[in-house]
């Protein structure tokens, strides 16, 4: 059995009445890409924050590689990175500007090298001296996975990562992403809409409903289980009849 | 404590720095039309003040060394500020940086960034106006030690009522030089405020050692155990000031600020 390198155990995150997370747990295991699914406000995001340590739990438990986040969070998350849509890398400064100090950041040892390997292999080497704020989203998105790369994460967090990107990039980003779970022997969590890309690249999944993991299982297999057609139908049915899956 | 992680927080404000001339000009554009002003004004009133008493060290020193207090407090927030602007907070809240290496990248970079605007400064006090620091004696060395210190506590503070109340805080910030200068007695003994004002007066830093300035100006003697308070009750300030700011993030943390912070308002 694979070493778990994410370990979620009974999170829950309360606003005021308001349950945004409710008793979660699941765990990650190296070589292994867990997508984490389910309509907006299912509480994906919450998870991954509370993963990350910017969010505090109500109640529960992160650890990451052994390490509980809420005892030792600059430990937990040395070899943890995380790449999500919403959140680019400062505008203000270039490519290059940004993977230094985010390599310092994360103790990067020979980071020169590191640098360069990942401008390559997002294809950002026209890029490199450019600001980050007048890069086209997707481009964006290369350098934010790119910064994700740098301390070679046990375990990565992905909040849609391929949302910004046309589908032939798409396709590519998938393909280093996957490479790196395979060979460099990455966790990862990955949160996405898009129900085909999931299917192609996820080994697990979780379905998230009203902050509870409603199922669990194989992308592949999973939708025959509950009678559906495809992952797609599987997620509608979450979304809007959560109920009936759990009769 | 990891150095190299607080090098990253001085390396980016370097970077946007040195690549922008809008960031790079108010370093000492204000400072030097401030000493231009004042360094005038002081040499005017010596034309028609009487003989024997010299404003250069009493008024243009005490403006240079509250333009000092500034630069320090103000290098802090604009470092601050930069991460609000840029929305950076869940990318660099997300790496192993800890508070500490965090407040103490934003203090080396005010450092040096002030220092861009203290060498303006000096040059125009020094060579333009004839300002010499020798006619303060070794009391400067305090009282600059208490400007700066009190300037990091003013700065970590104001930073983290930021973070409390969100980007749009940020208009309460600048001005709080302006409202704790009148208390401090920069240019006047706090003895002339009413009661009320000498009490506030009395638990801010700054006003020790403007005191102690002012007597060595006019040949009167320092009250030296008043500067060890004050420099007792600016390190206070830096603690208390760590405090808040930590406990500030902790509430963000909790409450999911930090997470949402880019929302222009939050309460």
């Amino acid at each position: 059995m694979k070493q778990s390198v994410l370990r979620v155990n009974n999170l829950q995150k309360l606003y005021g009445d308001t349950i945004a997370v409710d008793d979660v747990s699941f765990t990650v295991a190296a070589n292994e890409i867990v997508g984490l699914l389910g309509p907006n406000g299912a509480g994906k995001t919450t998870t991954i924050n509370m993963v990350l340590g910017v969010l505090e739990p109500t109640a529960g438990a992160v650890s990451i590689n052994g390490t509980d986040i809420a005892v030792n969070r600059s430990l937990a998350l040395r070899r943890t990175n995380f790449s999500a849509v919403y959140t680019p890398l400062p505008g203000n400064l270039t490519v290059y500007q940004n993977l230094h100090i985010f390599s310092l950041l994360y103790g990067v040892k020979d980071f020169k090298r590191r640098i360069d390997s990942l401008i390559e292999r997002f294809d950002l080497k026209k890029f490199r001296f450019t600001k980050c704020g007048v890069l086209s989203s997707g481009e964006q998105t290369r350098v934010s996975l790119a910064k994700a790369m740098l301390n070679e994460p046990n375990l990565l967090l992905l909040d849609e990562p391929t949302a910004s990107l046309d589908p032939s990039v798409a396709r590519d980003i998938r393909e280093v992403i996957r490479d790196f779970a395979v060979k460099d022997g990455a966790g990862i969590l990955w949160t996405s809409h898009n129900m085909y890309e999931v299917e192609e690249v996820c080994d697990r999944v979780l379905f998230l409903s009203h902050g509870k993991i409603l199922l669990e299982g194989d992308p592949k297999i999973l939708p025959k289980e509950y009678g559906k057609a495809n992952l797609e139908e599987l997620f509608i049915t979450v979304a809007r009849e959560p109920l009936t899956l759990m009769e | 404590m990891n150095f190299t992680r607080v090098f990253a927080i001085v390396l980016r404000q370097f970077y946007l720095v040195s690549a922008s001339f809008a960031r790079f000009m108010p370093l000492f554009i204000w400072v030097a039309v401030d000493v231009v002003m004042w360094g005038f004004l002081t040499r005017y009133l010596n034309t028609v003040a009487a003989a024997g008493f010299n404003f250069i060290p009493a008024m243009l020193g005490a403006i240079l060394l509250w333009d000092f207090f500034i630069r320090i407090m103000q290098g802090i927030t604009a470092a601050f500020f930069e991460d609000i602007w840029s929305h950076n907070f869940l990318n660099l809240f997300s790496t192993p940086i800890t508070i500490s290496e965090y407040l103490t990248g934003l203090v080396v970079s005010s450092i040096t960034n002030s220092l861009v605007g203290i060498a303006v400064m000096l040059f125009l006090a020094v060579v333009v106006f004839g300002l010499s620091f020798l006619s303060y004696g070794l009391v400067i060395v305090p009282c600059l030690l208490i400007l700066f210190m009190f300037g990091i506590a003013l700065g970590i503070i104001a930073s983290a009522i930021v973070l409390r109340l969100g980007p749009a805080a940020e208009w309460f910030i600048w001005p709080i030089p302006a409202i704790v200068s009148p208390f401090v007695g920069v240019l006047y003994p706090v003895t002339i405020l009413p009661g009320w004002m000498q009490y506030v007066s009395h638990l801010l830093p700054p006003s020790y050692a403007f005191a102690a300035l002012r007597a060595t100006v006019v040949g009167g003697a320092v009250f030296w155990p008043g500067l060890f308070i004050s420099i007792a009750l600016a390190v206070l300030y830096i603690f208390l000031s760590c405090k808040l700011f930590t406990s500030t993030y902790r509430h963000a943390v909790r409450t999911g600020l930090i997470a949402r912070y880019s929302a222009e308002s939050l309460s």
